[in-house]
């Protein structure tokens, strides 16, 4: 297969929908919290019944803004809301409302490692209710179904790129991407396991300089980043295989079975949902004038891009910036350090060190620990200052980060400080010198790798508090 | 002109089933429907903007409030059938 995949190009867009993190729905006042009692989260407005009226949220809209501008989008003046029919239980209505033909974000572009990915649009609208298959096992089988409408009317913005991304790597690095930007905007959280946020994808194969687009398929069902890539492989392999067997790749809705490793028809051409839009008689289209636009604007935090460029502008690697601040709690952890005076190096030393091994080792997250940035700044300034070692700090960060014990604290406690007074220093290593009289005739008559072996005893001594300079000085003159 | 093959596909769509009988009598009377509205393609509308709204009204929004004032006891009295706090239906194809 390997060598065939070089005789065509294969051509990818995605479809993603990002759930926005507002308190209530987005045309009801439902709670959207997450893990409800089934039903306890719906109103007579989820529910469907006759003669209610949706409003819309002005947050889904303000953050339907805030990600179009991260996102590079133009923000029409004007946009609607319509209805999107289907018959299906997940919406009671009937139908879902969506925006068809005026979305909120037109035109804006992702750069991922130098290549520009377009975004044709971004809409908002609301989300279905779940259904649990019952009576059997799995969908087939089952002989009635049972409705659970706490998520119908969740807002989400769905986000449909162009088709520009030409392999299942950069489908993924969009999408990482994607998620990174819509993360620190602050208007999702971004996780696919739950399905905060989703992913479908449409890819299709065509020869090599080819300019026409072969067939697509649609795949749904990817949950993870891991499940797009494989499903993208499998689906370049697939249709492929059709192609030089002389077949036609047929347009349809394909599944990923993440058991099975492969995709699967889920529903052909010809059950293509008609879904009959019409503009949505029961809301006022939107005018979102540039005063409300450049209000939103006004309001935008630090994008993950201008992020990574800045670290690296402090001197940080370009693998330490991109780990970092593919971790956000840890970026706007490390952040809190710099502006509390932190030497950038030596903090990321350490949060890509020692806290970094230790969130692996405890599978947690920075704000899960006791560990408080101005605490951090703190043991780093103790550093800074020569009050303690480097390999001291690196010792108590542990403990820090289990209790939240100040640096100061600790180092009082435990008298770590590091000794830099000339005369104490003095006294120990006479004391050091004194006691080992054949190592000193030795060193004398010429063996001047035993000089180490003193530093050693006095840091010994002194528990790794000497400053390691003062040691040598001291040691020098003594020894002669 | 609406044929016997669009009724079908309508009601395909919204889940009904019905008799020959009735798939006739609907070509019938939906076609009748449509060939009176197909009257106002009789207006030119060359340079006019399509309207969604007949009342002149934008922007008509909520702030981001949660407010739960009907129990869940209540609303689901309305469900024809229920299962642990779940609506129950039929299954769907």
């Amino acid at each position: 297969m390997e060598n065939l995949r070089d005789k065509y190009e294969v051509v990818i867009g995605l479809e993603v929908h990002a759930q926005l993190k507002t308190k209530s729905k987005i045309f009801a006042p439902d709670s959207t919290e997450f893990g409800q009692e089934p039903n306890s989260l719906t109103c007579p407005i989820t529910l469907g019944m006759p003669g209610v009226l949706p409003v819309l949220n002005k947050e889904c809209v303000n953050m339907g803004i805030l990600t179009g501008l991260a996102l590079h989008c133009t923000i029409p003046h004007r946009c609607k809301f319509d209805r999107k029919q289907y018959f299906y239980p997940d919406l009671p209505k009937g139908y879902q409302i969506s925006q068809y033909d005026e979305p909120i974000c037109v035109n804006g572009y992702i750069d991922i490692n130098g290549k520009r990915i377009g975004i044709t649009r971004a809409h908002l609208e609301e989300d279905a209710g779940k259904l649990v298959h019952a009576g059997a096992n799995g969908i087939a089988g089952s002989t009635y179904s049972l409705v659970d409408l706490n998520r119908a009317g969740t807002p989400l913005l769905e986000i449909v790129s162009e088709p520009d991304m030409r392999s299942p790597e950069e489908a993924r690095n969009y999408m990482e991407e994607l998620r990174s930007i819509v993360r620190y905007v602050g208007v999702c959280d971004g996780n696919l396991e739950e399905g905060s946020m989703r992913c479908d994808a449409n890819i299709s194969i065509m020869p090599k300089g080819s300019k026409e687009f072969g067939t697509r398929a649609e795949i749904k069902n990817l949950n993870s980043f891991a499940a797009l890539e494989k499903a993208l492989e499998f689906e370049i392999d697939r249709q492929i295989e059709i192609v030089e067997e002389g077949g036609e790749v047929v347009q349809e809705t394909r599944l990923w079975d993440e058991g099975m490793k492969e995709t699967m028809t889920m529903r052909g051409k010809e059950d293509a949902h008609d879904y009959r839009y019409f503009p949505e008689p029961d809301l006022m289209p939107l005018e979102i004038s540039d005063e409300w636009v450049e209000k939103i604007r006004a309001t935008m935090p630090e994008l993950p891009r201008a992020k990574r460029e800045r670290y690296m502008g402090l001197g940080l690697s370009e693998y330490d910036a991109n780990i970092i601040v593919e971790q956000m709690g840890l970026a706007l952890f490390f952040d809190k350090v710099l502006t509390l005076g932190a030497n950038p190096k030596t903090a990321v030393n350490f949060i890509m060190g020692e806290i970094s091994a230790y969130l692996k080792e405890q599978h947690c997250e920075i704000s899960d620990t006791k560990l408080t940035p101005e605490n951090l700044a703190e043991l780093l300034d103790l550093i800074e200052k020569k009050t303690i070692s480097n390999n001291i700090g690196k010792q108590i960060i542990f403990d820090m980060l289990k209790d939240g014990t100040s640096a100061t604290k600790i180092v009082e406690a435990k008298g770590l400080s590091q000794i830099t007074d000339e005369s104490a220093l003095k006294d120990i290593a006479q004391k050091v010198v004194d006691n080992n009289a054949s190592q000193v005739e030795a060193y004398r008559g010429g063996k001047n790798q035993l000089f180490g072996f003193f530093v050693g005893q006095v840091m010994k001594e002194t528990k790794g508090r000497a400053n390691p300079q003062a040691v040598n000085k001291i040691l020098k003159e003594i020894l002669g | 002109m609406i044929t016997i093959k669009d009724v079908e596909h309508v009601a395909k769509l919204a889940r009904l089933e019905l008799t020959e009988d009735e798939k006739v009598l609907y070509t019938k009377q939906l076609g009748d429907v449509l060939k009176y509205v197909d009257q106002m393609n009789e207006v030119d509308t060359e340079n006019v903007k399509p309207m969604c709204q007949v009342i002149d009204f934008k922007n008509v929004m909520r702030e981001d409030k949660v407010i739960h004032d009907i129990s869940k006891e209540d609303l689901m009295k309305n469900a024809p059938d229920e299962e642990n706090g779940f609506f129950r239906v039929p299954k769907i194809n």
